[in-house]
């Protein structure tokens, strides 16, 4: 380009103060950000991703983190050297930012209007234009219909797309140079983040900004970015090029992270997952472990003492599938699709109507002790492993409590046992006397199916199970739950937003939509020849780990 | 919305009857009998009987609290034992100095609290914040009469800023409010701290300082608004702890209110004048809550649309 950069980092070191003195975060992380560019900073949590931007925006928590050395220069000023009052001016002004969680990043009791105009008021005061004009054209040009009426909304009243267009729409408000975005569209659902990067594309051109991209989806790289930072453990280990760093990676951590990344279509023309042990052979004719027929579950259902207000609308309406030995239903679709009410169902966790078997005996409407025998045959695995392990408790008592409960052994055999599923797992037998805290979180993902597994059971739910993960992470936890299936015969029903991760795992697929399942067939043919429009249109909007496909389709 | 309003009234309703039913309850289980009490220590056997059939007394139980019940609809609370008046009319007569001590009370409460717990969220962690919450304790833990001895020994006694005791003027107000604000007020000091701290963690925070904020504005716009909320809601619980408040508030600075009323009438077990006082409190934390319930939707966009 050989223009002046925009935004020029060099060197930027930053300390975080822990009890044990200075503990290094950033490393000399240098890059630069030409006008109108677009520039990814790619990795995994912990790599230091969003400390650089919190540190460009002079947003660093003061009492832990602290810039050591290094400059941050926006058109020739270093921003590490300005006062807080010259960096208030510079913030929401010239450098704006938007976040990942539109959902709270909005303040609650605020309108729209009132946090839009705020920014406007406090950045462009000579404007001939009221603020509430320019506010109404920011909600215009972020596509968000009804300007007018938005701007007296309340932000829960808007969707979380939305939301982000607020967000963006706020951000953009002041004509800043660089527009960072921390991992502006994780939050939200697939079809969701399509328009959203669509949207952030067509708002560059436009309003000629930068943008610093904050992204751990090497999909989102390859739609928006120009150039890459591959980001790992605080420091740079690769930058260049889009088309460069995903064709020919040099550094070998650019490689594990591409590898790891699942790619949409990358099992075309197979019918199961792939096997990871080997010699396995796949049973002909699998029992059936559970049967779930018309299925239907309505919160709210009983309505207040005077019963005033409407009957509550069905989260799952007539739900049917069927659960085999050493088989894996993928149940995808996006939030408030009822793909998670439809899993906490059919282990009898909210009250419904309709049948569900479990190893052929009927348990829709049993008591929860009469449910008790049959938690034994049916486990869950949440999504969130750090909020599923009790802090207070070690490691070896979390996967004994349920043996515990259910009264089988002796101490000293639940000892073994829990040795045993450790090592089933992949971790050491002696970390059963550490505290979860202790572990990382895919570690801590691999407790919580120990702790599944405790009860020996045919049919575990996993509900987002490796959502909260890292890529490389990730594959590896979905590898170990492919390994257990065909070794104990699990059978899995295996809740996801996400499409590539369910092609990985499933068997069978049924796409859910406004609590209905709107198409059911085996991986192939839901992934390969689809039927419904919806699903199509969910597979089209996962963004493609390749940059070629979005730079040939621009033209 | 609508429906919720309308719940809360029906609860309110029924909290009242309920109170109504254990003051009556209260007037049998008590081993003074009220014939007796009106018709004095020496009456005969005839004149008690003759009051007891004059009050109604002999009628069967459920009876009697009907016609408390019609009574109480219309306003009347009975007749003082001691001092022959309707209790009625001695409640109205002593309640608008009550009011005028709790509005003055509850606006001291909130000032001193939501200034210090936002002052020490702000500067938490640090000396500022550990002197306020120290403050606070003392004040949370302090007994309302040493509270109150000690504002009358250094601002009336010492500095003479403020009248002994009394009512009728603004600075005979300041003492009193304050002594009975104080309590909240360190209650309210620690929920409005840990609510700030809880909101300034949060990314719409974030977002505020991502526009180029100043500070005060993103404290008291954008933080405030957000942390008070938990505060509105003990307003209308605290009404109950204040009427205990008041009874010594009002004996130690002499203010003529029903505190005074109360006390008395407990000390000559006139239980009419206890019923009254005890429903006139229950009134007015239901009236209270009632209001906290409206202010909240109010203050807080997302329940008004629920």
């Amino acid at each position: 380009m050989g223009m002046e950069p925009v935004l020029s980092v060099e060197g930027l070191t930053v300390d975080a103060r822990t009890p044990d003195g200075l503990k290094r975060v950033l490393s000399g992380v240098s890059f630069d950000l030409a006008a109108g560019e677009t520039l990814c900073l790619a990795g995994e949590s912990g790599s230091g991703k969003s400390v650089t931007s919190l540190a460009i925006m002079g947003l660093l928590p003061k009492q832990s983190l602290k810039v050591t050395a290094g400059s941050i220069r926006l058109s020739g000023r270093d921003l590490t050297r300005m006062p807080q009052s010259g960096l208030r001016e510079l913030r929401g002004g010239e450098i704006a930012m938007i976040f990942q969680e539109p959902m709270t990043s909005l303040n609650p009791v605020m309108t729209v209007g009132a946090q839009l105009t705020e920014a406007i008021r406090q950045h462009r005061k000579d404007e001939r234009e009221s603020p509430e004009a320019i506010a109404k054209a920011m909600l215009d040009a972020v596509h968000i219909t009804e300007a007018a009426r938005r701007l007296k909304q309340y932000p829960h009243e808007l969707s979380g797309g939305m939301r982000q267009r607020v967000m963006i729409a706020m951000a953009l408000s002041c004509r800043p140079k660089v527009l960072i975005a921390d991992e502006p569209t994780t939050a939200l659902d697939v079809t969701v983040q399509a328009q959203i990067l669509t949207l952030m594309r067509e708002l560059r051109r436009e309003f000629q900004t930068s943008i610093l991209m904050i992204t751990h989806d090497m999909g989102v790289v390859a739609e928006m970015a120009d150039r890459v930072a591959v980001m790992k453990s605080g420091e740079i280990v690769e930058q260049g090029g889009v088309l460069e760093i995903f064709d020919k990676p040099a550094a070998a951590y650019t490689r594990e992270l591409l590898a790891a990344v699942p790619r949409l279509g990358a099992l075309a023309g197979t019918d199961r997952p792939p096997s990871v042990t080997p010699g396995f052979e796949p049973s002909r004719d699998p029992p059936v472990v559970a049967e779930v027929r018309n299925l239907s579950v309505t919160y709210g259902a009983r309505g207040g003492i005077f019963g005033f207000g409407k009957p509550p609308r069905p989260t799952v309406e007539d739900v049917s599938f069927t659960l085999r030995a050493g088989e894996t239903l993928g149940l995808v679709g996006e939030s408030g699709s009822g793909k998670s009410t439809t899993g906490k169902a059919l282990l009898n966790l909210v009250p419904s109507t309709g049948t569900i078997l479990l190893g052929g005996e009927t348990v829709s409407g049993l008591s929860a002790a009469a449910m008790r025998p049959h938690r034994r045959a049916a486990q869950m695995i949440f999504q969130d492993p750090y909020a599923s392990l009790d802090p207070r408790m070690n490691v070896g008592a979390a996967i004994a409590e349920p043996l515990i409960i259910h009264g089988i052994g002796t101490p000293a055999e639940r000892r073994q046992k829990v040795a045993d599923l450790l090592v089933r797992v992949g971790l050491s037998p002696d970390v059963a006397g550490r505290y979860p805290h202790e572990f990382s979180g895919g570690q801590r993902q691999r407790i919580c199916i120990a702790r599944a597994l405790a009860l020996e059971p045919r049919l575990i739910v996993a509900d987002e199970s490796v959502a909260a993960l890292d890529v490389s992470v990730r594959a590896r936890v979905l590898d170990l739950m492919l390994e257990l299936q065909e070794q104990m015969g699990l059978s899995y029903l295996f809740i996801s937003h996400d499409m590539a991760v369910i092609e990985k795992m499933a068997h069978h697929v049924a796409v859910m939509k406004g609590g209905r399942i709107v198409e059911m067939g085996t991986r192939r043919q839901v992934f390969e020849n689809p039927q419904s429009d919806y699903t199509r249109t969910l597979l089209s909007a996962v963004p493609v780990p390749d940059p070629k496909r979005y730079r040939q389709a621009a033209g | 919305m609508l429906a919720v309003l309308a719940r809360r009234l029906v609860q309110s309703v029924l909290i009242l009857l309920g109170v109504a039913a254990i003051t009556f309850v209260l007037l049998y289980a008590l081993p003074a009998d009220p014939a007796r009490m009106i018709a004095g220590r020496s009456a005969t056997a005839a004149t008690v009987a003759n009051i007891r059939h004059e009050l109604g007394l002999d009628q069967p139980l459920l009876q009697q609290f009907g016609t408390y019940l019609s009574h109480l609809l219309e306003g009347n609370l009975g007749r003082s034992y001691a001092q022959k008046t309707e209790v009625a009319t001695l409640i109205a007569a002593r309640l608008p100095a009550t009011l005028t001590l709790m509005v003055a009370g509850i606006f001291m409460e909130l000032v001193i609290g939501i200034t210090l717990g936002v002052i020490a969220a702000v500067a938490r962690g640090g000396a500022v914040d550990r002197l306020i919450m120290m403050t606070a304790f003392v004040g949370v833990s302090a007994p309302q009469f040493i509270v109150a001895l000690f504002l009358l020994y250094v601002f009336a006694a010492t500095l003479g800023w403020f009248p002994m005791s009394g009512f009728g003027t603004a600075a005979h107000l300041v003492l009193p409010a304050t002594t009975l604000g104080i309590l909240g007020a360190g209650w309210y000091a620690r929920i409005v701290r840990s609510a700030m701290i809880d909101v300034l963690n949060q990314d719409y925070i974030r977002t505020a300082r991502a526009k180029g904020l100043s500070g005060a504005r993103i404290i008291l716009r954008h933080a405030l608004p957000n942390a008070i909320l938990p505060v509105i809601a003990m307003i209308g619980i605290d009404i109950g702890q204040f009427m205990g408040g008041v009874v010594v508030v009002e004996a130690v600075y002499g203010w003529p209110g029903i505190g005074q009323l109360a006390w008395q009438a407990i000390q000559q077990v006139d239980i009419p004048i206890i019923m009254g006082v005890t429903l006139t409190s229950a009134l007015a934390i239901v009236i209270g809550n009632l209001a906290a319930d409206l202010i909240a939707p109010a203050v807080d966009p997302r329940i008004r649309s629920h």
